[in-house]
């Protein structure tokens, strides 16, 4: 059982002001130019409520661009230089419950054999604190994947706003009672029961379970070429998705020295599986559709024994031609 | 500190061999000897090879683990990696991080006859395990190696073809495409997957080692199933694009496997549980 506190909305301006002096950065979802994007949180007016960010949090673990190695020219040699992750204190302030619970899948293939340190050393210098949704849009389809939009599961801290003002703060881990530590005056132990407002409704739309032994039978089916045939290839789902891994590695360099960097890729991609040949195992569009369902819903879960999808619901805002991750999915339970 | 797992080690270019039209073979020596000393590898296994400045490629080890001191492979100049790397000169340093994968089995060969099936680009991650089966010769019964390439000028390794067909511990035969034969060739003139019909190895208690390109393959293992060769006893090394080699970056994912950590070394009957998307 986590420990249970309230916290007022002057606390919290309190708290913020506190992580930022103890030297954490602290982002949250924040309309910057007419879109939620995760930037820096200084005032709770910052907090765009009610509302997803358009990309997720992931950035802050995983970076778009993130150098893993530089090297120097010299003559016939090569110098290599080894990169540090530059993990700065981060704390995630007032991300959904979705996005929390979305590190896990990154985690999982991060150290499922290798160990990224780059991974592992941002996940470990970040403290997530989270908000319960108590509003859904018809993208969101958490409660599908045996989720429900005030979980706890990710979050060091989460916040539920009370009925009356202020929030209730679960402290979950290690890392949320360092918060607390912080600023304990803050933080009223709860005596009795929080009379928090009711989370966002999100109406099942499909099994999770009864999805994954659909898709044991359904690779062959043409759903996957009907539900793909307005697909672009854009990337864009895989762009704003928590829990999209995959990863493309480019060197960058001029005449004395370079440098390696990882990026995010998309296996919506062509060039995600071109052989060098001029083969592609994946060819068509409807192809690298069904392995993006079945990478999220068959793979993870076989592999992992998770799955590689929170129903956060951004890639369907995200499309540029309305797919819906949610209706795909309920039809492919079918 | 955590280990860097995308640093690789650095190598100097020790000898070039032009083997056929844009095809070189490098043999590789750790810069750091200590490393060297700490390297070993398994027959079977890859690496990624870079060209400082322009990125990394995924090859095969082409030398065998029974021989120290370096490794070889061997690449085909396409794309902007590989051009980078065919411009190196002896001397110059690239860079090698490995070995990813799993491996041949040679265990579970021992006491077999082993037939090898190759063509054109993909004798390099057979002439591993051929030397290594070579270097173990009497773990084995017979040894065949099939190998046929489009033309003589696409012949990889043609040094060590004229060696293995002067052996008397195994069998080679070489041939080309139908056209692809020049004035003198003694070889054999014709595709693959008939040569092997022709030569009909005999499959009771052999081993079969197939890799080439896809049309090879699928032409290739109708003809070993009629000679009854058992989908346990057929083997391939796949070849899917990765960046990573560590099951990160998500490319070389086909079904439930990733070809770098659960491949690049399947058998059939392990290939027909997965999607046919390598």
């Amino acid at each position: 059982m986590s420990d249970r506190y309230t916290i007022t909305e002057s606390a919290l301006v309190s708290l913020l002001a506190a992580l930022a002096a103890s030297g954490r950065r602290v982002l949250g979802p924040k309309v910057v130019a007419d879109r939620i994007d995760i930037a820096p949180i200084t005032s709770l007016a910052d907090l765009a409520k009610d509302s997803q960010s358009v990309v997720s949090a992931k950035n802050v673990v995983f970076p778009k661009v993130e150098r893993l190695l530089k090297y120097r020219f010299e003559g016939k040699n090569v110098a290599l230089e080894d990169t540090e992750p530059q993990a700065q204190p981060t704390v995630l302030f007032g991300i959904r419950p979705c996005e929390a619970r979305a590190f896990h899948a990154l985690d999982v293939v991060f150290n499922w054999d290798y160990k990224d340190k780059f991974f592992n050393a941002r996940l470990a210098n970040t403290t997530v604190v989270a908000i319960s949704c108590t509003k859904a849009d018809d993208s969101c389809f958490c409660t599908s994947l045996g989720s429900r939009p005030d979980d706890t599961q990710g979050s060091d801290i989460l916040l539920s706003p009370l009925k009356a003002g202020g929030f209730l703060a679960q402290v979950l881990t290690d890392k949320g009672k360092a918060l607390l530590a912080l600023a304990k005056d803050a933080f009223q132990p709860l005596t009795g029961n929080a009379d928090v407002v009711p989370p966002a409704t999100v109406a099942p739309a499909f099994d999770a379970k009864a999805l994954q032994q659909k898709l044991a039978t359904k690779f062959d089916s043409p759903l996957w070429t009907e539900q793909s045939l307005r697909c672009l290839g854009c990337g864009a789902c895989a762009f704003v998705c928590p829990t999209c891994v995959c990863f493309d590695i480019q060197d960058e360099a001029d005449t004395r020295q370079g440098q390696r960097l990882r990026a995010w890729d998309s296996c919506g991609m062509r060039m995600f599986t071109l052989h060098a040949s001029g083969h592609n195992p994946r060819d068509k569009q409807s192809q690298r559709w069904r392995q993006r369902i079945y990478h999220k819903f068959a793979y993870y879960p076989d592999r992992f024994q998770t799955l590689g999808c929170v129903g956060c619901g951004k890639c369907s805002r995200a499309c540029p031609v309305d797919m819906n991750l949610k209706q795909h999915l309920a039809e492919a339970a079918e | 500190m955590e280990a860097n797992i995308y640093k690789p080690y650095l190598m100097r270019i020790a000898a070039i061999t032009e083997e056929a039209p844009s095809v070189r073979t490098f043999r590789l020596e750790f810069v750091d000897p200590k490393e060297g000393e700490a390297f070993t590898f398994t027959t079977g296994q890859f690496g990624l090879y870079s060209a400082f400045g322009e990125g990394e490629s995924t090859f095969c080890i082409a030398s065998s683990p029974t021989r120290k001191g370096y490794i070889e492979c061997t690449f085909r100049e396409t794309g902007r990696v590989t051009s980078s790397l065919a411009d190196k000169d002896v001397g110059d340093v690239v860079g090698f991080r490995g070995p990813y994968g799993n491996v041949f089995p040679l265990d579970k060969w021992k006491g077999k006859s082993l037939i090898f099936v190759a063509g054109g680009i993909a004798l390099p991650p057979l002439r591993s395990v051929i030397w290594n089966c070579l270097d173990l010769r009497d773990w084995f019964k017979d040894i065949t190696v099939v190998y046929g390439a489009r033309s003589v000028a696409d012949l990889v390794y043609k040094k060590e073809l004229e060696d293995w067909s002067k052996r008397t511990d195994m069998k080679l035969v070489v041939t080309v495409d139908p056209g692809g034969e020049k004035p003198g060739w003694t070889g054999k003139v014709g595709f693959v997957p008939h040569i092997v019909e022709q030569i009909a190895p005999p499959a009771a208690n052999t081993v079969a080692i197939v890799c080439g390109p896809p049309i090879m393959i699928k032409l290739t293992l109708p003809v070993l199933a009629k000679l009854g060769f058992g989908k346990s006893e057929i083997y391939t090394t796949l070849e899917n694009r990765m960046k990573c080699g560590l099951g990160k970056c998500g490319r070389c994912n086909t079904g439930r496997s990733y070809v770098c950590k659960d491949g690049p070394v399947y058998t059939l009957a392990e290939l027909e549980k997965l999607p046919a998307e390598y």
